[in-house]
């Protein structure tokens, strides 16, 4: 469960005020708005990489609004991925697990099956380096789902996928919230996205949020 | 109407091109020149005879020590800074960044002044009583550091303000601390800017020569390096030894920036395969 109360983040020449919305468990929910109007301002905050200046953020009821982002539990796939160019995309799968010193054998099985369930097993041993970008989208999620969050923010996430694989890549974000029961909040500007993906639609408009629910 | 005009057609570039071409030449030119003017000057008879004197290999053998650990302690103020500057806003942080170009600008007798003085002052005094810095090995290293520290931390500002700090950010997602995205994200992702700044660190360090003569002297087979060698070498009008031990440096700062730039070539390479 997300829950966003009365968010006012102020920055640079635009400011995001009153900001209110929440997330079911379990859900799939998409915001949409024009770019600039500060929806990945919004995720940035609900990770706990910008801080807002009143309001408050609950993730499983939990006020996290002062908690650092390691603490959050929440799974992060920013824009443009921002893979780790020295590491291979094991290396990024492995990357949570082994912060949280999990035992060799668990980090292996978790490795291998995000490889499986994302098609990587043939690319674990490369470098981002010339991966095309439909597979750094899926090692960032991967990387983003190794720890097994609670919470999913996608950011942009099939912008830099082309159109032939856009619809394996909703194939497999629909696969993913099936299989992990995980909260999702997903930014586009994409309406196509929204109505493949969402069971919650969300617009963001002049620093406001208008919601129209809808059945999953 | 009027009749079809002519196509518009831009003038040649080729004159433009040229006078690029010509005037970078001039450049070139003039180093090749030097380079070529040094070699034809000397002998492998004269650098045999300099290799062979005892004073001119304590000043290699201290110009390597001591350009190593330059390079060493340059590194390790210079990525801290470059990375607390690139990440992090503070009050007078425009100011701190000014400070740190103070060395460059400098004249670089003033900085060996300022450090002759600075040991001169009761902390400076009550310092020296530990290691001594004025006239000794230590300071040698000291003056070296005060120059060519400040080329590692430009060098090391700009690596990280090119890093994109999303990647930072995600590793803070993934559980990092602050330390642990440091040193597992940024710092193997700098790896590069760090063997260009111990490389810039290293090859400034041995060409340093103000400071040090004023600073830690440039007495023979205690505080001599090659630039003093050289310089001693020329006030008694030896300038066979002198040209000698000039090529040595150029030999010695060239294999440097060949192997800085092999070893680059070679990560990007692997990168490519």
């Amino acid at each position: 469960m997300i829950t966003i109360e009365q968010l006012t983040i102020r920055q640079g020449g635009f400011a995001l005020r009153d900001v209110s919305f929440s997330v079911p468990t379990g859900r799939y929910a998409v915001l949409m708005g024009r770019t600039g109007t500060g929806k990945t301002t919004i995720l940035e905050a609900i990770a706990g990489l910008r801080r807002p200046h009143t309001g408050r953020i609950l993730l499983s009821g939990v006020d996290v609004t002062r908690v650092r982002p390691a603490e959050r539990n929440v799974g992060y796939v920013p824009q443009d991925a921002a893979l780790f160019s020295t590491m291979t995309v094991r290396e990024h799968l492995a990357f949570a697990l082994t912060i949280r010193r999990e035992p060799q054998a668990r980090l292996a099985a978790r490795v291998c099956e995000l490889a499986e369930l994302l098609d990587l097993t043939p690319l674990l041993q490369r470098l981002p380096f010339g991966l095309s970008g439909g597979e750094r989208q899926r090692v960032a999620l991967g990387r983003a789902l190794s720890f097994r969050p609670g919470t999913l923010l996608l950011d942009e996430p099939l912008s830099a996928v082309d159109e032939n694989t856009r619809g394996d890549m909703h194939e497999l974000l629909r696969r993913v919230r099936k299989d992990s029961n995980v909260t999702v909040l997903h930014v586009t500007h994409n309406a196509a996205e929204s109505l493949a993906l969402a069971d919650i639609a969300l617009e963001l408009r002049d620093g406001r949020i208008f919601a129209e629910g809808r059945a999953p | 109407m009027t009749a079809a005009a002519t196509p518009y057609r831009p003038r040649r570039d080729w004159p433009f091109l040229l006078g690029l071409a010509l005037l970078s030449s001039v450049y070139l030119v003039l180093i090749a020149a030097m380079l070529v003017a040094d070699m034809s000057f000397t002998t492998p008879g004269h650098m045999l005879s300099a290799l062979r004197s005892p004073e001119i290999r304590f000043s290699i053998r201290l110009s390597l020590i001591s350009c190593t650990l330059t390079t060493l302690l340059s590194l390790w103020v210079a990525v801290p800074i470059g990375y607390l500057l690139s990440r992090f806003d503070f009050p007078g942080k425009k100011l701190v960044d000014a400070v740190l170009d103070i060395p460059i600008v400098l004249p670089p007798l003033v900085i060996g002044l300022s450090l002759l003085i600075l040991f001169q002052t009761p902390a400076g005094k009550a310092v020296e009583r530990v290691v001594p810095f004025t006239y000794a090995v230590g300071g040698v290293v000291l003056a070296q550091f005060a120059v060519a520290c400040a080329f590692a931390v430009r060098t090391m500002l700009v690596t990280f303000s090119q890093i994109d700090p999303r990647g930072e950010q995600v590793a803070l997602t993934l559980g990092c601390n602050r330390a642990a995205a440091f040193w597992r994200v940024a710092l193997p992702e700098a790896r590069r800017g760090m063997l260009t700044a111990a490389t810039l660190a290293w090859a400034r360090a041995l060409g340093e020569f103000g400071p040090i003569l004023v600073f830690a002297g440039a007495t023979r087979m205690r505080t001599e390096v090659l630039p003093t060698t050289v310089f001693l070498e020329l006030s008694v009008g030896n300038i066979e030894a002198a040209v000698a031990v000039s090529l040595l440096m150029i030999g010695a700062a060239l294999s440097v920036l060949t192997l800085a730039r092999m070893f680059g070539l070679r990560q990007s390479l692997e990168r490519v395969l």
